[in-house]
């Protein structure tokens, strides 16, 4: 077996390690490849736990980002599931970053294959990419991944967990481990007596851990049923702590404010002004930008507004203008990526018809609802942070770095995120908070952006363009040849998680438009990379949140000029390519009755999109009223292969499909003289309580192939069902996104 | 130092008297539940209640506190929920719950109003709280949901 394959195979040993009164299931983290996967060296392992049993209850380890997505509650489940527990009786903890808590899952996204083309021997070499070297300090939460990663490992630690503590009543009792049950978090004795897991905890700590096989999906009790979440509660009364809410004793409050042209310098500052006002305190320089300290957030935001700057200009274009000009030279230029290059993409074919269009849409900020900010208290030689992020080992390294200390010295607190949408992905915020705090030793400091200094700051969600040529016969597209534009969203996040950006072509440019399973004879996608210095980054499903449009507007476009019906079109291509998307396809055919006809005052439209492993198809349907276009209704039809949680995918499900609409109506960020020009949600709107369609109908669909992602593919499909709604209702075809620039729409 | 009426108990706020009603709550009392989201009312994070009227925190100065406040924290508890609380759980409409303290107060305040209200009026009522999480049709039902068993109460 080769080093890597080792190195998997032990990342899956359950390991036990006692914890004060109890018991700790966990898996063993490889600090570096070791010689034997079964006997680590001494000193080169720590017990990662997933899940710890003490006297006093039983605690699951989430190491995951719970942005609004129900992670928790989801990975909770799988290990209640074989623990043979209520879910709602588990506790919840985050936990420490660690090594074992890598992102299992997140390989199989770096391989250059169309997803829904995946192999089983591809989808193994990537869990091994995610094991090897670096990828070890991927405990990301992102690329829809968590269901996936979390699938085997939570019931394996579960079940783990159940044995281990049967062979703890088994030797107590005296007698066979085969003949106790569990039920209820404790094991039954054959007299019917209960021992509760929490008093054979400290027992178990002495056994090694007992393996058991997984029980099958048919003996489910938990999986596969909605489970009410365990945080609706707290979220219910304002009592879910935000990183926003930690509040420390003695603790100030600050506020960010740095340079709108983003990465240039900061040449002076003159804080006077800043300091005369009421209850301003400090204003300490961070180097790029300063923090203000105050006795309260508000008067910090106000200080930071007072403070005079001289600003350095940053290093890209100055303009929309320019950036897209800067796109279309790209365009021009040689193509960074051909993923998709079938039959001959040059020719037209005899007898067809050609079909062209351009599109473009903008740079877009996450507009998460609690804005960017962490809290720090720095001891001199240790350092505490409380920060909600989605990279615990990085976040870690950088305040570690800010402090001069080793990673070991910071004790990182992950706590709820108010949204994330990908923004959280990255450690600049956490890493303001640690350099503020080592100015501040001995003082627990919270430093906040303000609406406007998260929006006029990157990483933004790139804008692009591009150019589609394609040709339609008898009913069919013959021809298909996309050219896509702008800068790329993920090196600058896979360069802080890896040191390094991996040469070659980005496959996360032109995701959503190569890999989409239509069998199209003629097809090429060429993706054209323009580099600018402006901080862009995955926005919620990255590629495919601006590719989807592209791709499938396109698509509707050639479907009109075949004189075919745009979801018949689609599924005629697809019935062969892949079933499973055309089964998606055909739900939402049926939930919506679509008949490709609408009267005088509607429009329907229909997108499809496969990203993150799971296809999905949304119907909008828009109504002409008095007051404007109304987006009035929508369905949704989705495969995510297995449903583990039916009610948090419906919601998962609308909500991506709500946050693509926001972005398709509303949203631009614009540049002028090298800044931003967006500031707040009055001129960065998004889909409100009267604004939201009625979403009449989700279709879960379960092929049981393998386990898509959720929180990202409701969003591709949105802004391009929309434009094609529009279009069945006025005639006249939307290729530039923010769509409210084109229409009229009920506000 | 402001002197304030919340959730029924006198307090005072070691702030000076222009400093927003959300910041004496949250950085001067350490109540946590009402959320900053944007600082210009554009978002309806920050939704308290002033003699029962709902208002956004952010845009009343402390000394301007016109009568009792009351926030989340004053509708009910994870032990002590209000109907409103429980149909928010019953529906299961949190996602990232960042909004919710301010949904919540706004349908506070439009059911002590309109015990009955219709889709228009909910969206007349609810058109200024922002959830980027799109929980939109589930707070919808919650409150439907909420306004039947206050009635049947």
């Amino acid at each position: 077996m080769s080093r890597i394959g080792k190195i998997a195979r032990r990342s899956f040993l359950i390991g036990t390690a006692a914890v004060a009164g109890g018991v700790a299931f966990g898996v063993y983290a490889a600090r570096r490849p070791a010689p034997s996967p079964l006997s680590p060296a001494e000193g080169e392992v720590a017990l990662n736990p997933f899940i710890v049993i003490d006297r006093a209850a039983v605690t699951v380890i989430v190491p995951k980002a719970e942005m609004g997505q129900g992670v928790q509650t989801t990975w909770a489940t799988l290990a209640a599931e074989e623990l043979d527990m209520e879910p709602a009786d588990l506790r919840i903890a985050h936990g420490p970053p660690g090594k074992a808590y890598y992102n299992r899952a997140m390989g199989t996204q770096m391989l250059p294959v169309a997803n829904y083309r995946l192999s089983n021997w591809q989808e193994n070499l990537g869990a091994q990419m995610a094991v090897a070297g670096k990828f070890l300090n991927l405990q990301v939460t992102g690329g829809s991944t968590s269901t996936a990663d979390g699938f085997d490992k939570m019931r394996h630690a579960g079940a783990s967990a159940r044995e281990t503590l049967k062979e703890a009543a088994a030797r107590r009792l005296g007698v066979a481990r085969s003949a106790l049950k569990t039920q209820g978090g404790a094991v039954v004795a054959p007299d019917g007596s209960r021992l509760p897991y929490t008093e054979l905890a400290a027992d178990a700590a002495g056994i090694d851990p007992v393996t058991a096989e997984l029980r099958p999906q048919n003996a489910w009790r938990h999986l596969g049923k909605s489970q009410p979440r365990h945080d609706q509660a707290p979220k219910a009364t304002g009592t879910a702590e935000f990183s926003i809410d930690v509040r420390l004793e003695g603790m100030k409050f600050a506020a960010l404010k740095r340079n709108p042209y983003q990465g240039g310098a900061m040449h002076g500052f003159d804080a006077s002004e800043a300091l005369d006002i009421a209850g301003v305190e400090r204003v300490i320089d961070l180097g790029d930008g300063v923090a203000v300290v105050a006795s309260n957030s508000w008067s910090a935001m106000r200080g930071a507004e007072a403070v005079r700057f001289d600003w350095g200009k940053g290093s890209y274009p100055e303009t929309t203008e320019e950036m897209f000009a800067a796109f279309d030279t790209a365009m021009k230029g040689g193509a960074n990526s051909t993923f998709l290059d079938r039959g001959d993409a040059d020719t037209l074919p005899n007898g067809a018809t050609e079909v062209r269009a351009d599109y473009a849409v903008p740079y877009l900020s996450h507009a998460q609802m609690e804005p960017l900010c962490a809290t720090a208290l720095y001891h001199g030689d240790r350092i505490e942070v409380w920060s909600g992020n989605q990279i615990p080992i990085h976040c870690r390294a950088a305040a570690a770095e800010e402090a001069g200390l080793d990673p070991e010295a910071v004790t990182l607190h992950t706590p709820l995120m108010g949204g994330g949408f990908g923004r959280r992905g990255y450690t600049d915020f956490t890493r303001y908070a640690a350099r503020l705090a080592v100015r501040m030793q001995g003082t627990p400091v919270q430093l906040l952006w303000s609406r406007e200094e998260d929006m006029t700051h990157g990483y933004y969600r790139p804008g692009a363009i591009a150019s589609f040529r394609g040709a339609v016969r008898d009913g069919r597209a013959v021809l298909l040849d996309g050219r896509i534009s702008g800068q790329a969203a993920t090196p600058s996040l896979v360069r802080m998680l890896l040191g390094f950006a991996p040469p070659g072509p980005d496959k996360g440019h032109v995701e959503g438009a190569y890999d989409q399973p239509y069998a199209i004879p003629n097809a090429r996608i060429s993706g054209h990379v323009a580099e600018l210095d402006l901080p862009v980054g995955p926005w919620r499903s990255v590629g495919a949140s601006v590719n989807g449009f592209f791709f499938d507007s396109f698509l509707d476009e050639m479907a009109h000029a075949a004189g075919a019906d745009p979801l018949t079109f689609r599924l005629e291509m697809m019935k062969d390519e892949d079933p499973g998307s055309a089964a998606v396809l055909e739900a939402v055919r049926e939930a919506s009755g679509w008949t490709g006809r609408t009267p005088d005052g509607v429009g329907r439209g229909v997108a499809f999109c496969h990203s993150f492993g799971t296809p999905v198809a949304e119907v909008i349907e828009v109504h002409r009223t008095e007051a404007g276009i109304r987006i009035a209704k929508a369905w949704i039809a989705a495969d995510p292969g297995l449903a583990l949680d039916p009610g948090n995918i419906e919601a998962q499900l609308f909500g991506g499909m709500a946050y693509g609409l926001s972005a398709a109506v509303h949203q631009q960020i614009t540049f002028a003289d090298g800044a931003a020009e967006q500031q707040n949600f009055y001129d960065y709107d998004a889909i409100r309580m009267n604004t939201m369609p009625e979403v009449v109908d989700i279709r879960i669909l379960q092929s049981g192939d393998g386990i898509g992602g959720i929180g990202e593919p409701g969003t591709p499909p949105a802004a391009a069902a929309l434009a094609n709604a529009l279009f069945d209702l006025t005639g006249e075809r939307a290729r530039r996104l923010p769509l409210a620039d084109q229409f009229d729409f009920v506000v | 130092m402001a002197k304030l009426t919340i959730n029924g108990a006198a307090r005072s706020v070691d702030l000076s008297d222009e400093v927003p009603l959300l910041w004496a709550l949250r950085d001067g009392l350490n109540m946590t539940g009402t959320k900053f989201g944007c600082g210009v009312a554009a978002c309806g994070a920050c939704t308290v209640h002033i003699d029962g009227e709902a208002v956004r925190s952010c845009q009343v100065a402390v000394g301007d506190v016109w009568g009792p406040v009351t926030t989340i924290e004053g509708i009910g508890t994870p032990e002590d929920l209000s109907v409103l609380q429980q149909a928010w759980i019953d529906n299961q409409v949190a996602q990232c719950g960042y909004c919710q303290s301010g949904q919540i107060m706004q349908a506070a305040a439009l059911l002590a109003e309109t015990p009955r209200p219709t889709d228009d009026e909910i969206d007349a009522a609810m058109a200024g709280n922002l959830c980027r999480c799109g929980t939109y049709p589930r707070i919808r039902a919650a409150i439907h949901d909420a306004a039947q068993k206050m009635q049947e109460a």
